[in-house]
């Protein structure tokens, strides 16, 4: 009898964990969106040399990771696509499968997955390594809204660099692709990009672009959320941020499979 | 400017819970104007919730908290951060910004509540620093300075707006005693040149006992005692003489209560 009712009891609780999460999550996002919109009448400014510091820190310093992720994601679909074309003898189709595939899906997925490797683990610990040293606090009474000063300038740096790097993501991606071609088919790089985007539209590029916007979103909330939480000491840092990363890409991948779900209908 | 017959701090009927359990039970505190006010208690007495409740960082369940006449638990956010260019803290482990320089901490509070200049910003910082004699360590991060030079770079962003009120908690935890000493001495002397309020949380006797116009005796979230610093020393109540005297507490032990704590849930 005492089984499954503390079966019961252990599911209920993990709800209602979950849905106070995700609340203290939107409670999150709509403050920082807040102290972007108001904050500089309310005496709680968002520095823009701040968002340019953070902007360094996640996009800047991301890029030859995301470089060198899409370049041999890029050769690879190559690979995988001439693999299976030439079944039917049309491994020159191959370019339009690469550019379709790496605009709408890889390029924003790949980019989105390593910038949450990078920056969902250092803001969880950054945050958290705050909270129990007691600087939150620091900050507080000194009058400085924490989320204001941490969070919203970091929100708002991913959302301008993600898109960025996506769109470099998508180049590097087509040139590990086109430089395949070249060595496997003899394809000259031009035809390959004049193929490539003769064939996407301006849709396809958008529908990654968006993406990444909401990927970004993700990285920075779901970061500060773990790392706002930490209670006590070094050992729930780790804790935090290890939780911040695997949350990070696992809500990253399950966003892209819904927005691909909706654009491609 | 308050008047000074407003005391700078109104504790009334304090009541606080972390969770079921009641930390503070109807807590009344006065803080005269420039008085040093020592909150005393051993560990678990409530002294740090209290002093979180006096610096705004936790909701009571119910009572006030007033500074400086004006009620923390009802005034706007806006008021709220207008008191705050009145108060100063400096945390137990000092609580810098690890990230910034100790010149760009003690700035942080001046950038924030100030229009000043940037020069106008760091002479005033290199000045604060000169008061707790850190001048020449303006450029170091906070995990270059010893465990003393940290409590008072602390010191000196508490004091970097001149606020009237100031809060220490546990200034002489993890320094030695001569650090913990000059710690202290730089206490009285800025009380003495700033004429501000302090309120020091402590469980070092000596301490308390050197820099305190009044004490106040905090025990399991009751006030047991308020007063001067003889006072507290001639006190004949059992749990302030066992404080006094380092004694380990010694409860009388309820035989049924025991014996249903060591079997409850069983069965």
């Amino acid at each position: 009898m005492r089984a499954p009712l503390a079966a019961v009891e252990w599911v209920g609780r993990q709800t209602a964990k979950f849905g106070n999460e995700v609340g203290y999550a939107s409670a999150l996002l709509f403050e920082s969106l807040y102290w972007l919109l108001l904050g500089h009448w309310r005496n709680q400014p968002v520095r823009v040399s701040a968002v340019f510091k953070e902007a360094v820190e996640v996009g800047v310093r991301a890029i030859p990771i995301v470089c060198i992720a899409c370049f041999a994601t890029g050769t690879m679909l190559a690979m995988q696509g001439i693999h299976t074309l030439k079944q039917f003898g049309a491994d020159s189709q191959v370019v339009v499968g690469i550019a379709y595939s790496v605009s709408r899906e890889f390029a924003p997925l790949i980019t989105g997955i390593f910038v949450a490797g990078r920056s969902g683990s250092a803001v969880a610990a950054r945050i958290g390594t705050m909270t129990v040293s007691q600087e939150i606090d620091a900050l507080r009474v000194i009058g400085v809204n924490p989320v204001r000063y941490l969070v919203a300038p970091l929100l708002v740096a991913l959302m301008l660099t993600m898109p960025c790097l996506t769109v470099l993501a998508n180049l590097v991606a087509m040139l590990g692709g086109a430089l395949y071609c070249l060595a496997a088919l003899g394809m000259p790089l031009e035809v390959f990009f004049d193929r490539s985007f003769a064939a996407l539209t301006t849709s396809d590029v958008l529908g990654g672009i968006y993406k990444s916007i909401a990927f970004a979103m993700l990285i920075a909330i779901i970061g500060a959320v773990n790392g706002f939480q930490v209670k006590s000491g070094a050992e729930g840092v780790g804790r935090a941020t290890t939780r911040s990363v695997v949350l990070c890409i696992v809500s990253i991948i399950l966003a892209d499979m819904l927005f691909t779900g909706f654009l491609s209908r | 400017m308050v008047s000074p017959e407003i005391p700078a701090i109104e504790i009334i009927k304090l009541v606080s819970h972390y969770g079921e359990r009641k930390i503070l039970h109807e807590i009344d505190m006065t803080v005269a104007q420039g008085e040093i006010m020592v909150i005393m208690g051993g560990s678990g007495s409530g002294k740090s919730t209290l002093l979180r409740h006096l610096l705004g960082l936790n909701r009571p369940t119910s009572g006030s908290v007033k500074l400086l006449g004006q009620d923390i638990t009802r005034i706007t956010a806006q008021e709220m951060f207008a008191l705050r260019r009145q108060m100063g803290v400096s945390f137990q482990g000092g609580a810098l910004f690890n990230s910034m320089s100790v010149a760009e901490n003690v700035a942080l509070p001046l950038r924030e509540h100030t229009e000043l200049d940037e020069n106008t910003i760091q002479i005033m910082a290199r000045m604060k620093l000169e008061v707790v004699n850190l001048n020449g360590f303006e450029d170091l991060m906070p995990s270059e300075l010893s465990g003393g030079m940290l409590k008072r770079a602390a010191l000196a962003r508490a004091i970097a707006l001149d606020p009237r009120l100031l809060f220490f908690d546990e200034p002489s935890a993890g320094l030695d005693p001569v650090a913990s000493v000059e710690l202290d001495e730089l206490i009285l002397n800025l009380q003495e040149a700033m004429g501000m309020s302090i309120v020091v949380v402590t469980h070092e006797l000596e301490s308390a006992f050197k820099i305190a116009d009044r004490i106040t005796v905090l025990d399991q979230g009751h006030i047991l005692l308020t007063g001067t610093v003889e006072e507290v020393r001639g006190s004949d109540h059992p749990r302030i003489v066992s404080l006094l005297q380092r004694q380990p507490r010694r409860e009388e032990i309820d035989g049924d209560a025991y014996l249903q704590r060591l079997t409850r849930e069983l069965a």
